[in-house]
């Protein structure tokens, strides 16, 4: 098993004192290389979010971009194209004289991932821009290709001497999915590691981006009214939810290949459980928060193949209504086979067994073409012990639950029980809520800006560790291995509903899913 | 696009009559729809000139998504009798179905001389308790809002509009004695000092940091506080002790000590500079390495110098927030703290001239 290797502890050096106060601080001289530079992430994500930062001032003092990618084309044809894909997809309309700047920067390199000269041009470009600032200056190389290509690259890169500099930092950013399954991933990890030391790696997972997730933290640990209850002594059950009212959208040969469990359990929701599971960090540093993080995926066990099918639900989508429209069924979806298996529901009932949360479950749900879209963490507290007045004329009384929204609406709320006005002693559940859109002036940055400037700051702590990854992968393989071998198990749900019926059997006694 | 959902007015009226009426309509919005959610960010008193409040509005308007939560406008003619006030709650639209809309609250209340003495008795029932307050009084009066910093924790100000920059350092200096300034020409130069901060930041750069020997800023000519500042805040972050600036025509000159040698001081106004602030920044080290950064269309240009002469040139990309951007940013600092201010700003008082 890989283990995080941290970086050789260098002599700190003086701290710049012109850096206090400021809000944002500065990132280092960097040339960013996107591989897949055409590809779908670039143009919808990567260019716009870039456009962002400079339109902000947050890029590096000296920044150059060098797309790669497959197709022939020329340095004018790829500015052209980042142009058209920032106008297109940016949050903001772009400002002409900013943009002007940023594609001035730009340069391009066709060619394939494995063809050496791909790199000596690389190689090229990236010593005339140093050339041309008179220092060294960092460099990133960010894979948004088809994962098949992401060791290659690597690789490419180790043989070409692009990987490491004696005066400079080398990073290498890796989109997601980092691996199919805990074979791949562990070896994409050894390759990688092969050629770069971890603290050079930075694995995206751009839920980590997202202010709502890095509030969680902010939300657990600088409050201490929840931290006492935080427990197994207080928390009777806790339901991490990720609904989405859409289908495929036109990703079949992603979509049929991945699967639900694979596109958001193994990743997305493993991360949002581990927020909400994690023991406090010592340090808000990358390697405290991840080593917290890591305890929790170590402290759940491994499911065996006996024990899947009462931990596990899946499910696949038949026709049904959904936006007030007919839509089809999973497998009448343009792309996808009639007898596919794949599963575009997943459910999991999981444990953490350690001092503060032995006998919780942590029920996990994820859809597509479900009722609507939502992504909840509810954590339901043990009800009363005893209530000392009768029920009778009241709506009745349920537990304490604490819901922490992340899309659509960000905040937090929490259900108590109140008095119906009047003179009999009814009671029923009332909400207390809290809307970040009502406190906050400012809006959250996209995911991919916080987390472009942090890779380029070579700030970890919102990237997932070679440890993580492998420690997620060993939760979900056993039961995407079984998932892929039988029919057996898979069930159906109507499109636009709550999701199958079997999804209530992975419930103890008493507890409830929660109405998407 | 805003619209207003709910409106009252009244003359002749109080305090109490206006909160009333504010309890009102926003129990009338949430019956309406219970997706209307009252905002809970920052309350703003902003004491202006009757004549000039329609100038005012569009300025706040302009601040986008900035807006304070409830601003409460106390309009002042000196001659005026009666108190009269306007209400006005504002959604930027409806709620979409499962999500919420922000409502944001404008209290408009007209008073004359005769209510100055009970100043703080009219604004304090309009504020949202628990919530922190900033004070903005754009067209001066100083003396007459002093009594409202009792309510507030943050005082808004723009030291370039005060006439006499002399004048404006010393009064963002006697204001931070009592709430913490926020200062618009201290937030212009935000790109300035991060750039300036950033070109320093590689570990190699850091040590010539000490070796810093002459600092040239070029402003607009009504612009030198920001220059100031600038130089205050170099002064500050470095541990130099600048003496006061002499004026030669349009440019101040001096010296700030530093243990190894004292570093001179430049204060240029431009006068081809179109927008108020800073033009360019240039410094200059003992070694002869130099660095320019100049405002530029899209973002700042770059210029160094290294001690051979050989030179190099850049931009950096970045745009300009416009003067609402940077009266919204204002608004949005008055709910942080930024422990460089206030250094800065002392490091620019001893430096008048």
């Amino acid at each position: 098993m890989a283990v995080a290797v941290g970086r050789p502890t260098a002599k700190p050096e003086a701290e710049n004192p012109l850096t206090g106060g400021l809000e944002r601080l500065p990132v280092p001289p960097t040339t960013l290389v996107i591989f897949g530079a055409t590809g779908d992430l670039a143009k919808r994500k990567l260019l716009p979010a870039l456009y962002n930062l400079a339109h902000d001032g947050a890029l590096p003092q000296r920044f150059h971009l060098i797309g790669v990618a497959r197709k022939e084309k020329d340095h004018e044809d790829y500015r052209r194209e980042c142009e058209e894909a920032i106008r297109r997809f940016s949050r903001r309309p772009p400002d002409a004289d900013v943009l002007k700047i940023v594609l001035e920067n730009v340069k391009y390199v066709p060619g394939l991932f494995d063809d050496e000269s791909v790199y000596a041009e690389l190689h090229k470009l990236l010593d005339g821009f140093e050339q041309q600032a008179g220092e060294p200056l960092n460099r990133a190389f960010y894979l948004a290709t088809d994962p098949s290509f992401f060791a290659p690259i690597v690789e490419q890169l180790g043989r070409s001497k692009l990987a490491h500099r004696v005066d400079a930092e080398v990073r290498v950013i890796i989109e997601k999915p980092f691996g199919t399954s805990l074979e791949e991933a562990r070896e994409l990890n050894r390759r990688v590691l092969a050629i770069f030391d971890e603290s050079q790696v930075f694995r995206i997972d751009h839920y980590l981006g997202k202010e709502t997730v890095q509030n969680l933290m902010a939300f657990r640990f600088a409050n201490g009214m929840f931290e006492p209850l935080w427990n197994r002594n207080f928390i009777d059950y806790v339901q991490i939810t990720a609904a989405e009212d859409v289908g495929i959208e036109g990703r079949s040969s992603y979509y049929d290949k991945a699967g639900a469990l694979r596109d958001l359990i193994q990743n997305h929701m493993l991360q949002l459980l581990c927020h909400v599971a994690m023991e406090p960090p010592v340090s808000f540093t990358a390697e405290g928060v991840r080593n917290e993080k890591v305890k929790v995926l170590q402290a759940i066990p491994a499911p065996t193949p006996e024990g899947i099918p009462a931990m596990s639900v899946r499910a696949q989508y038949t026709k049904g209504h959904a936006g007030g429209e007919d839509v089809p069924g999973y497998v009448e979806e343009e792309g996808i086979p009639a007898d596919s298996i794949t599963e575009t529901y997943a459910a999991l009932r999981l444990e953490v067994d350690n001092w503060r949360w032995a006998g919780v479950p942590f029920y996990l749900r994820t859809g597509k073409r479900l009722a609507r879209k939502l992504t909840e963490i509810a954590v339901t507290l043990k009800p009363v012990p005893h209530l000392a007045f009768s029920q009778a004329g009241s709506l009745g009384v349920q537990a304490n639950q604490l819901v922490l929204s992340i899309q659509p609406n960000e905040g937090v709320s929490l259900s108590l029980v109140a008095k119906i006005p009047g003179t009999r002693m009814a009671i029923r559940p009332v909400i207390m809520e809290f809307l970040y859109g009502t406190s906050f002036l400012s809006q959250s940055p996209e995911a991919y800006e916080r987390l472009i400037t942090d890779a380029m700051r070579g700030d970890a702590t919102l990237f997932t560790r070679n440890d993580e990854i492998e420690a997620q992968w060993r939760i979900c393989d056993p039961i995407v291995k079984l998932w892929a071998s039988t029919r057996e198990g898979l069930s159906r749900y109507e499109a636009g509903s709550q999701g199958p019926e079997e999804a209530e059997q992975l419930l103890s006694d008493g507890h409830r899913w929660r109405a998407i | 696009m805003s619209r207003s959902d709910a409106v009252w007015s009244a003359q002749g009226t109080t305090p109490d009559a206006i909160e009333a009426a504010l309890r009102e309509l926003l129990i009338q919005r949430h019956t309406e729809n219970d997706r209307y959610e009252p905002a809970r960010v920052l309350n703003m008193i902003a004491f202006v000139d009757r004549e000039w409040t329609g100038e005012i509005a569009n300025r706040l308007r302009s601040v986008g998504r900035y807006s304070p939560s409830r601003l409460l406008v106390l309009a002042y003619e000196p001659r005026r009798e009666r108190l009269d006030a306007r209400v006005s709650i504002v959604s930027d639209g409806d709620p979409a179905p499962g999500e919420f809309a922000v409502l944001r609250e404008t209290v408009v209340v007209e008073l004359g001389d005769r209510h100055l003495d009970d100043l703080l008795t009219i604004a304090d029932p309009l504020v949202v308790s628990d919530l922190p307050t900033v004070l903005w009084s754009p067209h001066g009066h100083y003396d007459i809002v002093e009594p409202l910093l009792a309510l507030s924790q943050a005082v808004l100000l723009d030291s370039l509009d005060e006439p006499v920059w002399r004048d404006a350092v010393d009064r963002a200096c006697r204001l931070s004695d009592e709430a913490y300034v926020v200062d618009l020409a201290w937030l212009r130069s935000i790109p300035w000092r991060e750039r300036v901060a950033g070109s320093f930041d590689p570990p190699p750069r850091r040590l010539e940091l000490r070796a810093i020997e002459r600092v040239t800023v070029r402003h607009h000519p009504a612009s030198t506080v920001s220059a100031m500042l600038l130089a205050g805040w170099l002064a500050s972050r470095l541990g130099w002790a600048p003496s006061a600036l002499v004026a030669r025509g349009d440019v101040l000159l001096g010296k700030a000590h530093v243990p190894r040698q004292d570093v001179s001081l430049r204060l240029e106004s431009a006068p081809e500079q179109q927008v108020r602030g800073l033009e360019g920044v240039t410094l200059r080290t003992a070694s002869g390495r130099e660095l320019s950064l100049d405002r530029g269309p899209g973002g700042l240009h770059a210029r160094t110098r290294d001690p051979h002469g050989e030179q190099r040139a850049w931009r950096i990309p970045g745009a300009s927030r416009g003067e609402g951007g940077v009266l919204g940013e204002g608004i949005r600092q008055a709910l942080l703290r930024d422990p460089t201010y206030l250094p800065a700003l002392k490091a620019a008082q001893a430096m008048l001239p």
